[in-house]
């Protein structure tokens, strides 16, 4: 029997929500000094004011020697503060966690990374950060280099990068280190798409030609499906899930709320600036029932309702449609038609139109979202928050359609010539 | 069956080889003070003859202010502005030093949260940095023995000794004062306080007999309890051949030694913690 490289055993971390939220806004001697006059005997009394929460509990499993091992969950599920521990960033608050290799984490590109350094100078101290020595990133400046694609600017300072060079180079230092067991923070989000592809490869390299172990988070299912022999999915910090790729997927999916008129305001998964918040979705199908069943080729109608706190002039909506392996498939959005709502506040609604909804019959994600004028930052972005199903069309030719043979039904017309 | 590298973590667990991590660690604490001394005179006109200007100057100001306008200045021993310029340099290292380490958490919080590594090397990192600059500020000192036609006699070969005293002092102090700030915030504001203060209780512009001729020798002991003192009074012993007090110099030495203790007992107590509230 060969022993586990990575060894969990009911890891569990708490925090304490008061202690977090004082210590951001600057938490003050005198307060403490207060405290220990007004409560001499220390925590003794019970009246304790800041909230507690096991932001990771009870979480135990084996990681094998090369294995690609995919960790998902919505925000908050988790998962960072997992890594923490593994990355022996903060301590774990019970239970433990046995690492037999060297090991090397990238929760972030380009940590410490110095917008007055040159390139070349970035890549020495981002090594030196991520535990690589100088020998080490000399003997490989050349392949970190040419992988990154930024050759030409290499002695100009990173504050002078384009957003996709410093990305690149970045995950250039990155990708060239050399643990026995590499733990990576979604990173991949990062960067145009073909390089995204490269980095995938990349980690694809590390683990089946170098033979190292991986730990990954990605909120992109599919580069979870098709790097990870195992995926773990973590809800409120306990693993619901630990297994083949598409059951824990299927799973983490299968959380979205399902339904014709769905209330998503406390929907956690969400980037949000606060200036806008997406309350509820209704989806007005040809059928009308308590799930939202589409009929391919059917018109859709999606009425999104938004409540905006302080008054906003002309934002841009949108919604994305992903198909159940988290993949987008449409891309729909108001600034397609040059939608002027003029200056809003309060709650609002918006009502979006898909004259045939040209879907293959299967399983679908919605993540509707709102940006400011000129679409420069997303307002309000709650993710993969309703599904829906569509179904055939009824006539008995469509019936056997399904995702697997496509994803979209174009109408097409055929002939003998 | 366990590797070498095998890593057990727990809560609680005592970090079993601390200062062999630390010393593993090496590269990148050179890489740390190698950025900040490299990025701090980027895009400026002089580039680091700021580290001799700003000396330079406060050293005129305190001659003719202490020296010429309040009188200090004796007649016998070496010129007053040799005096004062061999209390500033240890000063001026000990409080950039100190104000630098006290920050130096907070400013690299970014690092702190998303990567693993002892976090002593950050304010090590800091007072190496400024330890540069006191080396650099030293050739002002050489310009003014060769304007004055000064040699210094052999007590300079333990200049060393005292130097490394104030790096010491400065550690103390620093690494105290840093692991204080990540949990309260205060301290951002009563570092500058100290330093200020310290202008004051330490014999920068003036000579510590001076103080001793005042206020007495109880007293003056008791004013010695500054380590800076001690390393100020070393400085010139050790430069300009002006009298040392051995007792002085002891208090000096077991102050820091105190502050070092401290320092590093309760930054290594609350340093597995700082990711959490930084």
């Amino acid at each position: 029997m060969t022993t586990p490289i990575i060894r969990i055993e009911g890891l569990g971390k708490l925090y304490k929500i008061g202690e977090q939220q004082r210590a951001r806004k600057g938490p003050t001697f005198g307060e403490t000094l207060v405290t220990a006059f007004t409560r001499p005997f220390g925590k003794g009394s019970g009246h304790n004011a800041s909230k507690e929460f096991w932001a990771l509990r009870n979480v135990s499993f084996d990681v094998a020697e090369g294995e690609v091992v995919g960790v998902i969950g919505r925000n908050g599920a988790g998962k960072s503060t997992l890594f923490k521990i593994l990355s022996r960033i903060t301590d774990p608050t019970e239970g433990s966690a046995q690492l037999n290799g060297r090991v090397a984490s990238l929760l972030e590109v380009g940590t410490g990374f110095h917008p007055e350094l040159t390139g070349r100078e970035n890549i020495f101290l981002n090594g030196a950060i991520l535990g690589m020595t100088r020998a080490e990133i000399r003997k490989k400046l050349d392949e970190i280099v040419a992988f990154s694609e930024v050759e030409k600017f290499l002695d100009t300072p990173v504050k002078r990068y384009s957003s996709g060079m410093y990305v690149r180079l970045a995950f250039s230092v990155a990708a060239h280190l050399e643990p026995e067991i590499l733990i990576v923070d979604e990173v991949l989000a990062v960067g145009d798409a073909a390089f995204q592809a490269k980095c995938l490869g990349k980690m694809r390299g590390i683990s089946e030609t170098d033979g190292r172990t991986v730990m990954f988070v990605s909120h992109n299912l599919a580069s979870i499906r098709q790097l990870c022999q195992r995926v773990c999915l973590l809800d409120k910090g306990e693993i619901t899930v630990i297994g083949a790729p598409d059951e824990a997927i299927g799973r983490y999916l299968s959380d979205a709320v399902v339904g014709k008129k769905v209330s998503v305001a406390d929907w956690d998964d969400r980037e949000t600036t606060g200036d806008a918040r997406i309350v509820e979705i209704e989806l007005q199908p040809g059928d009308v029932g308590e799930i939202a069943v589409i009929k391919m080729g059917q018109p859709l109608r999606i009425k999104m309702e938004v409540e905006i706190p302080e008054p906003l002039s002309d934002p841009n909506f949108g919604m994305l449609v992903y198909d159940s392996s988290g993949t987008p498939l449409l891309d729909l959005r108001s600034l397609h038609q040059i939608l002027l709502v003029g200056r809003v506040t309060g709650r609002i609604a918006v009502q979006l139109e898909v004259a045939q909804l040209g879907l293959y019959p299967g399983h679908y994600f919605l993540s509707p979202w709102i940006s400011d004028t000129g679409n420069r930052r997303n307002l309000d972005f709650p993710k993969m928050c309703v599904a829906f199903d569509v179904s055939p069309s009824g006539s008995d030719v469509d019936a056997q359609l399904d995702r697997d043979w496509g994803a979209y039904f174009v109408p097409s017309t055929w002939s003998v010539v | 069956m366990t590797k070498p590298d095998s890593l057990r973590l727990e809560p609680g667990a005592k970090r079993r080889h601390y200062w062999r991590d630390l010393w593993r660690y090496r590269e990148l604490f050179y890489m740390l003070a190698w950025r900040d001394i490299s990025v701090r005179y980027r895009q400026t006109a002089v580039g680091v003859a700021w580290a001799v200007l700003q000396p330079l100057a406060t050293m005129i100001v305190m001659t003719v202010v202490f020296g010429k306008v309040a009188g200090l200045s004796k007649a016998s021993g070496p010129p007053y502005a040799l005096l004062v310029i061999a209390g500033m340099l240890p000063w001026q290292f000990f409080s950039s030093a100190f104000a630098g380490a006290s920050q130096s958490l907070v400013t690299n919080a970014g690092l702190i949260s998303k990567v693993y590594f002892p976090r002593m090397i950050i304010p090590a990192g800091a007072v190496a940095t400024s330890f540069v600059d006191l080396l650099i500020a030293f050739t002002i000192l050489l310009a003014m023995l060769i304007w004055f036609q000064f040699v210094p006699n052999w007590h300079i070969v333990v200049l060393p000794l005292f130097m490394a005293l104030s790096f010491g002092a400065a550690m103390g102090f620093g690494l105290l004062v840093a692991a204080l700030n990540v949990k309260f915030r205060d301290f951002r504001y009563v570092v500058p306080f100290i330093v200020q203060f310290g202008v004051y209780i330490s014999p920068i512009g003036y000579s510590s007999e001076l103080i001793r001729s005042r206020l007495g020798d109880t007293l003056y002991y008791v004013y010695c309890l500054n380590p800076i003192v001690g390393i100020i009074d070393g400085f010139r012993w050790a430069i300009l051949g002006t009298p040392l007090d051995v007792f002085a110099l002891l208090i000096a030495c077991a102050s820091v030694a105190v502050a070092i203790l401290v320092g590093v007992w309760y930054f290594r107590r609350t340093e597995t913690g700082f990711a959490d509230i930084i």
